[in-house]
């Protein structure tokens, strides 16, 4: 399938390129829709893959990239449920999102992430699965989840681990605060910074680029220096899921979905 | 170095600009999130505007409960 328009996501291949695009009001929400339009496409990725180079991640949503998990949805679908059966619910939704970014990580193209505004949680951590991201100057990355008594569910930890070093990732996911560009290049976060709008059209002219090269040794460059935790994103579930049944949990979430603030967003 | 009136000068224009309204209706010490009618995300747009225009990095935390300019300004000062 080279070519879907969903109600979350839709993606196109053209020139070798592939463009997937998100588009959920208002901020890309990481829900059960985005999870199966995303299970959608990496089903039809490796059919895709054989005649593209590249993949772009990209959203046309104006707030942002991606705000992250639906926490209005994971509330509303959870706090009804026994501990148990809700905890179960989350486990598979983990098991479901993960295999979807471990197989965007693992692509056989040079993917790029083309991000600008709002980049927090499960958003960030889509971001993370892409082999480059390109900002623009108004995007922030942020790992919120603390104030809500959980851990980043969607592979963050290991793959913060993975490229990054130890002191940035401690500040980002104990703090919780958000950070710039101009912070996210400087510790090899971003690849490349670029004007208000512009991050889609530096990440297609990337791609374009990629284009060039032997595409053999480019899949097998990749391989040889982006490792894939597979066993770290196994523990971050359990963890998530141990975490999950403490009421913490439920009394955040239950103020994130309640709350009349207007400022939920700032951790 | 700016002093904390020219902060507070500047950043009335840069809202008065982003949010494309007059730098008029702008008061100092009126609470900005009526004023602009704008939402935690608009003031996150905003806030990132505030560290590229002053080249600061202001945690988002330090901002919380700051509703006013003139508080805005006093912070930004503060990491000047």
């Amino acid at each position: 399938m080279d070519q879907f328009e969903g109600k979350a996501i839709s993606w196109q291949v053209s020139a070798g390129i592939i463009e997937l695009a998100l588009h959920r009001e208002p901020c890309n929400e990481l829900g059960s829709l985005a999870l199966e339009e995303l299970e959608k496409f990496v089903d039809a990725l490796d059919a895709m893959a054989r005649q593209a180079h590249a993949l772009i991640v990209h959203s046309t949503m104006k707030a942002g990239f991606c705000a992250g998990a639906d926490l209005r949805e994971l509330y509303h679908r959870s706090h009804t449920m026994e501990k148990a059966q809700a905890a179960a619910g989350v486990r598979d939704f983990l098991e479901r999102i993960h295999r979807v970014l471990n197989a965007i990580d693992a692509a056989p193209l040079t993917t790029i992430a083309a991000v600008h505004g709002v980049t927090f949680g499960g958003g960030f951590e889509l971001a993370l699965v892409c082999d480059l991201i390109i900002a623009d100057k108004m995007a922030r990355f942020c790992f919120p989840e603390l104030r809500l008594g959980l851990i980043p569910g969607f592979g963050g930890i290991p793959r913060l681990k993975r490229d990054l070093g130890n002191g940035i990732v401690r500040d980002l996911l104990l703090t919780g605060r958000s950070i710039n560009v101009t912070r996210a290049q400087a510790v090899g976060l971003v690849s490349q910074v670029v004007g208000e709008g512009e991050a889609l059209r530096a990440a297609r002219a990337l791609a374009t680029q990629l284009g060039k090269f032997d595409r053999r040794t480019a899949i097998v460059a990749k391989k040889f220096i982006k490792p894939i935790p597979y066993q770290e994103l196994k523990q971050e579930i359990d963890l998530f899921c141990q975490l999950f049944v403490e009421p913490a949990v439920e009394a955040g979430l239950r103020k994130f979905v309640e709350s009349t603030d207007l400022q939920p967003y700032l951790p | 170095m700016n002093t904390q009136e020219q902060t507070l000068d500047e950043i009335l224009s840069l809202a008065a600009q982003h949010f494309k309204v007059s730098r008029d209706i702008l008061k100092p010490d009126e609470d900005f999130f009526k004023t602009l009618n704008i939402d935690s995300l608009q003031a996150l747009d905003l806030l990132t505007k505030l560290e590229n225009h002053f080249h600061v990095e202001m945690p988002d935390y330090e901002l919380q409960g700051v509703t006013d300019f003139r508080t805005l300004a006093s912070r930004i000062q503060a990491r000047l």
